[in-house]
């Protein structure tokens, strides 16, 4: 979708003539009323389910489907590739419209996005599609900060937020971790501040590293334990082999030969300028901030709106008790909120997988949303919306 | 059945339209009765996963915590009425907890087993701890750490400097007014903080 008439951002610049990609999955009813948000995090895009025609499955597949907890046959479903992303929607590798950049990419000229810049992206998009409320935003771990964000914009345009493994701000250690990914990145010898697009070349080592120490938050310690341990790539190959070769350089444990793995693929796709777009809207959410801190005041304005935060025991990044916080403010709001605490040994990726605690207490949600929608009396009027 | 009408009796404790915090809320069925028959909204609290996901197939508030580690979520008198409902038997921290249920709550109703019911005299007398309906459990089995009875509750009350409202027992889905300590397997308490 396109948007000619620009969006003003957080940090005073624009996003002029911008284009989101997006998919949906299942059938908007008469009402209008049946829509549900997917809002992705760092690594994922509007492909939230089914296979696309290249053979890659949606990476909310087993949440999202025909008969799953987000049962597509009751709920019109909507992706969207946030701006500033490299999936499709207008992001650093785009074509930048400013006239002196004669057509070259934005690169490092890509305006610094926020999660509210985000958020004002998806409802300009969401009211195109003719949808003045949404039954529920949806999202975990960035895409949950992006569906609170939707309850402190507009709450009374969503119904519903369901946020899985996600935090209220960023803690200093999160920082800490984002800044070593940019670091990584920007002093790769191929980054050129930025602009590797005009130079033909792509800042790889940088990304790989970026990758590895992300992907070390995401895994708690019991399951990196439990699928690595100690053992080394000569004993997986050949139970026979010396153990040890004892170089600095090359490969000894199976856990490095699976970050490296990790880190090569996500270079070859994942965009260099994108990743230090995206670490940074992670870093500045912090909806307490405007109220001094008082992280309840804030909510304040959500309190007619129906939340649902999960959280899992041995996510490390974002631990259950960042979750406890949010849930402490909606409390203080007297707002309707469930919490679970799903004991599941994944650590930050468990809300991407399929724990059965998890799932069910997810679908017991949507189906009460689902049936608290078919019992009303269908809309007589179509309703229309004016961007 | 003599649940329901133990759930039935209990809701009649809490006033209309109360803001309501169930603290140990198992299947939500007490939140969703109060919702619906007595116009109450509020959130139960619960630990065990069946409970919680029971309770979110209800639709009924539930947040899944340990009640153990204190009401840190909730502030002073932020409830008209908080329920400690068959829990205070399962506490390690019986007087924090039941401080803390005061301190939330402007009433607090409390539900537990009353060990002097008469035949649990009768068994241990006869030198065997009872096995119950009530407190099914065998004694080196049980999750049952704190046993009381309903006479004991009332030092314990007086002793956490709080006000008892109402008190009876429950014995098969009936109210006992007349020697609760010694006719009903449930002790029912309401009090507030003096």
């Amino acid at each position: 979708m396109h948007f000619a008439e620009p969006l003003h951002l957080a940090s005073g610049a624009r996003l002029r003539d911008y284009t989101l990609v997006y998919e949906t999955y299942g059938t908007l009813n008469a009402a209008r009323d049946n829509a549900v948000l997917v809002c992705h995090a760092l690594n994922a895009s509007h492909h939230v389910a089914g296979v696309s025609p290249k053979g890659d499955t949606g990476w909310w597949d087993n949440l999202v489907g025909p008969g799953k907890p987000l049962d597509t046959q009751r709920f019109f479903v909507i992706g969207v590739n946030n701006p500033g992303s490299c999936f499709g929607s207008t992001g650093p590798a785009s074509p930048n419209p400013d006239p002196a950049a004669e057509g070259r990419a934005y690169g490092a000229d890509f305006p610094v996005v926020t999660v509210e810049d985000w958020v004002d992206a998806q409802a300009r998009l969401v009211a195109r599609l003719g949808i003045a409320r949404l039954a529920a935003v949806v999202g975990g771990s960035l895409g949950g900060m992006q569906a609170l964000a939707w309850t402190l914009r507009y709450p009374e345009r969503i119904a519903h937020c369901v946020a899985a493994a996600t935090a209220p701000s960023l803690s200093a250690q999160n920082i800490a971790f984002n800044e070593v990914a940019r670091r990584a990145i920007a002093t790769d010898p191929d980054f050129h501040g930025g602009h590797y697009g005009a130079q033909g070349v792509i800042p790889r080592r940088g990304l790989r590293v970026a990758r590895m120490i992300g992907h070390i938050t995401y895994l708690s310690d019991d399951s990196m334990e439990a699928r690595f341990g100690r053992t080394t790539r000569a004993a997986s190959e050949d139970p026979h082999a010396p153990p040890f070769a004892y170089t600095t350089q090359d490969i000894e444990f199976q856990v490095e030969s699976y970050l490296r793995y990790q880190g090569d693929k996500f270079s070859e796709y994942f965009d260099a300028n994108t990743y230090l777009l995206i670490t940074r809207a992670l870093d500045y959410f912090d909806p307490a901030r405007a109220h001094g801190g008082d992280l309840s005041a804030a909510f304040r304005i959500a309190r007619d709106c129906r939340f649902l935060v999960v959280s899992f025991t041995t996510d490390w990044r974002f631990a259950p008790q960042r979750s406890r916080e949010i849930v402490k403010a909606l409390v203080d709001n007297r707002t309707e909120v469930s919490y679970a605490e799903i004991d599941a040994p994944h650590g930050h990726d468990a809300f991407l997988l399929e724990d059965p605690r998890y799932h069910g207490v997810m679908r017991a949600y949507f189906e009460n949303i689902a049936r608290e929608i078919e019992a009303r009396p269908a809309a007589a009027a179509e309703v229309r919306y004016a961007t | 059945m003599s649940e329901r009408a133990d759930l039935e009796i209990i809701a009649s404790l809490v006033p209309q339209g109360s803001r309501v915090l169930d603290l140990g809320c198992g299947n939500g069925e007490l939140l969703a009765h109060l919702r619906e028959r007595r116009g109450c909204t509020g959130y139960g609290i619960e630990l065990a996963d069946e409970g919680v996901l029971a309770c979110t197939r209800r639709g009924v508030n539930v947040i899944q915590l340990n009640l153990e580690e204190g009401l840190a979520l909730f502030d002073d008198r932020s409830f008209d009425v908080v329920l400690q409902l068959d829990t205070l038997q399962h506490l390690r921290n019986t007087e924090r907890m039941l401080r803390e249920t005061a301190r939330v709550g402007r009433i607090g109703v409390v539900s537990f087993p009353n060990f002097a019911h008469w035949p649990n005299r009768v068994s241990v007398a006869l030198g065997r701890m009872p096995v119950t309906r009530t407190l099914p459990y065998e004694w080196y089995d049980t999750p049952n750490i704190r046993v009381g009875t309903h006479a004991d509750f009332e030092v314990l009350a007086r002793k956490n400097g709080l006000h008892i409202l109402e008190s009876f027992g429950l014995q098969k889905g009936r109210v006992v007014r007349h020697l609760p300590n010694l006719r009903a397997s449930m002790a029912v308490f309401k009090f507030e903080r003096t």
